[in-house]
């Protein structure tokens, strides 16, 4: 019987089949850890005296709470808050005491979890990977099972290498066509996501395919798949082709020689087969796709950026533009910007940043604006400055800091401040999600670096009209949604 | 786990759709090595204002607010971060049950393994819910029924697994290390089918 790519992931992992009392429990290959989601689960083993049963399929790092700054003359680091470090110490001491490999501050493979996964070529086809973190879907872009989990889980799978897990729906996103000019991977799926609804693949795994998937490479790929959990799917995966077996050979973690061709042919034979059936189809043209941009307080309120904003139609869309002092009915185009993030597991990579040095060459940040600009690993810190990309960020005005989550989830001190507005390449503009009181629009990393160089959303394709700056009064610092609540 | 069989309750309404558990839990909060005493960062950035003094106007600061563990949600509750602090800070608060008509994945797996009971209901018994904040819910868990004062019964489902967890108050890690044989057994299996 015809098969998808995520039926044969699923299926060869599956220690005991679902009977009438209990879902099936799903064998876990790699399980990675970071210090926000982990310490109660290791509490919990503490406290019933459990060790890891696999720390060999266990890799821990530091992101989220750990300051972007480097290290000063002593080699002290500057926490935003005494939990932060206390946190970072607890983690550090709990991956020591149960044998994980953590990739701290001394380790030259630090970096987002979601980001050295795959650098280190631990990511690999067909594994079902489980994050306490749920953008781990982007480890799907290289046809793994990834999904992210809540810590009571991160305990069940370093206690048993095991999760209970329901067998979720499937559904295929296929998307055809040449993606236009100028159009990246960020656009794309913000598209997706805006068609399918922040709920609208709950329950699913999705399966990216047609031709403009294939066309994308890894980068690109582990964006789109980084941003299922934005439409509420479980996952999000690409099958496996010869893009995704040239960006794994040589990883330090992959099988070397012979043994890598010999995974390669394994690997390759896990796309979907010709008739497999899914639960849901949805087919988008890649033609139609344009730079998008969020203007919303959720990852579905997108449009593409020459496009009016549309003329809410329901109290969400009504109070999201009254939270981001957003008129709809215009395009977003010269919408004043107070910072501008480029960073994130979404879109932090190496093109990402060449992408978003482009326009910053020879030019400088507009006045008032804020660029922070975050490597999604050390290793990629280190590359970027090989090329001179920080060079570029630093001579245009904008921060270079080490890298970590930083202001996408603003728990280590980057913070974007009440009121302010940033346009930003992570993956959630949720009411105060990058400081309280902040406001974010998402967009891809070119669309973001444009917009530092005007100080207001810009189109960033060539030959597009310069923007003028709105006159604008400061829209002040919102107020929380609830305040429309009717009793 | 405390054990959940039958909940008789007023319910608060929340009636927004996609709250995400960045509003649930700001994550400035996660910095915490506990999972308990997160009731006072609950909705955080909705109860209190700039000065970090409660909001009379926010429903949650209300004495109607303290009675219910029941909370009605709109659409797509808890999307986002798979922050599980999200739901000890609603249990912490006193919620024991969240009643949506669609519930977010992560959030609703990590709500039934803390013996917060998140389920969804259809459309029309939602819709009533939403439009008569402060109800009188009665909910049984074994039977999988949802009864209103004045207003619509209806079912959920719950998967058999789940609901033994609640009606008992045990987890599920009990049950994954009783498979270790099993687990064992699966690793060797594929181990040999990998070197032959």
């Amino acid at each position: 019987m015809s098969q998808t790519l995520f039926d044969k992931v699923w299926d060869a992992h599956v220690v005991l089949a679902q009977t009438n009392d209990a879902p099936p429990v799903l064998y876990i290959d790699l399980h990675l850890v970071h210090e926000v989601t982990s310490p109660q689960a290791f509490a919990e083993l503490d406290r019933r005296g459990l060790k890891l049963r696999c720390p060999e399929r266990t890799v821990a790092t530091i992101d989220h709470s750990i300051p972007t700054w480097p290290a000063d003359l002593m080699g002290q680091r500057r926490y935003a808050t005494e939990a932060a470090w206390n946190q970072v110490e607890r983690f550090e001491e709990n991956c020591a005491r149960h044998g994980v490999e953590l990739h701290g501050w001394e380790s030259p493979g630090r970096g987002i979890v979601h980001v050295i996964g795959p650098e280190m070529g631990l990511t690999q086809p067909g594994m079902t990977i489980v994050c306490g973190d749920s953008h781990t879907a982007t480890h799907g872009a290289f046809g793994a099972l990834a999904f992210g989990i809540g810590t009571t889980e991160v305990g069940h799978v370093m206690a048993t290498q095991c999760l209970i897990q329901s067998r979720p729906k499937s559904m295929r996103v296929t998307v055809d066509g040449p993606l236009p000019s100028g159009v990246t991977a960020k656009d794309l799926v913000l598209q997706i996501i805006a068609r399918l609804g922040t709920g609208g693949a709950t329950g699913h795994v999705i399966e990216f395919a047609g031709t403009a998937i294939e066309a994308l490479d890894m980068e690109g790929r582990m964006t789109i798949c980084n941003m299922a959990i934005e439409a509420g799917a479980r996952a999000g995966m690409i099958a496996p082709d010869q893009t995704t077996i040239e960006w794994l050979r040589g990883r330090p973690a992959c099988p070397q020689g012979d043994a890598f061709e010999a995974e390669a042919e394994r690997w390759l034979a896990l796309a979907s087969d010709p008739g497999a059936r899914y639960d849901r189809e949805v087919s988008i043209d890649a033609r139609e796709i344009a730079p998008t941009v969020t203007w919303g307080t959720s990852p579905d309120m997108a449009v593409a950026i020459d496009q009016p904003v549309p003329i809410p139609r329901d109290d969400s869309a009504r109070r999201a533009l009254e939270y981001m002092q957003i008129t709809p009915g215009k395009s977003l185009i010269g919408h004043p910007i107070d910072v501008v993030f480029i960073g994130s597991c979404t879109n932090s990579r190496l093109g990402d940043l060449r992408a978003a040095a482009e326009p910053l060459r020879g030019k400088h940040v507009s006045p008032g604006v804020r660029m922070l600009v975050v490597p999604g690993s050390e290793t990629i810190r280190r590359q970027a400055e090989a090329e001179g990309l920080d060079r570029v960020f630093l001579a245009a005005g904008a921060e270079w800091r080490e890298s970590g989550c930083s202001m996408c989830i603003a728990m280590n001190g980057d913070q974007v401040e009440p009121g302010q507005t940033a346009i930003s390449t992570s993956n959630r503009n949720f009411e105060g999600r990058q400081g309280r009181g902040s406001r974010s629009l998402l967009a891809s990393p070119a669309t973001a670096a444009a917009s530092a160089v005007a100080g207001c959303v810009t189109d960033p394709r060539p030959a597009r009209k310069e923007p003028q700056a709105e006159q604008w009064q400061h829209p002040g610092v919102p107020s929380p949604r609830h305040l429309g609540v009717r009793i | 786990m405390r054990p959940l069989r039958q909940l008789d309750s007023t319910t608060l309404v929340l009636p927004e759709n996609n709250i995400d558990t960045d509003q649930i839990i700001p994550a400035r909060f996660l910095t915490t090595v506990e999972r308990e005493g997160l009731a006072r960062h609950a909705f955080a950035d909705w109860r209190f204002d700039d000065a970090g003094q409660a909001r009379d106007d926010c429903i949650l600061n209300r004495s109607e607010a303290a009675s219910a563990e029941v909370l009605v949600a709109g659409d797509n509750f808890g999307c986002g971060s798979s922050r599980e602090h999200a739901v000890w800070a609603l249990a912490d608060f006193g919620f024991r049950a969240i009643v949506s008509n669609r519930l977010a994945d992560i959030f609703r797996a990590n709500a039934l393994k803390n013996g917060l009971l998140a389920i969804e209901v259809d459309t029309d018994t939602h819709a009533w819910l939403l439009a008569n904040p402060g109800a009188r819910v009665r909910i049984d868990v074994e039977s999988g029924r949802l009864q209103t004062d004045g207003g619509p019964q209806t079912t959920f489902e719950l998967e058999p697994f789940a609901r033994t967890c609640m009606l008992e108050g045990v987890d599920a890690l009990g049950f994954l290390l009783a498979k270790s044989a099993e687990i064992e057994a699966w690793e060797q299996g594929r181990n040999r089918q990998e070197t032959a």
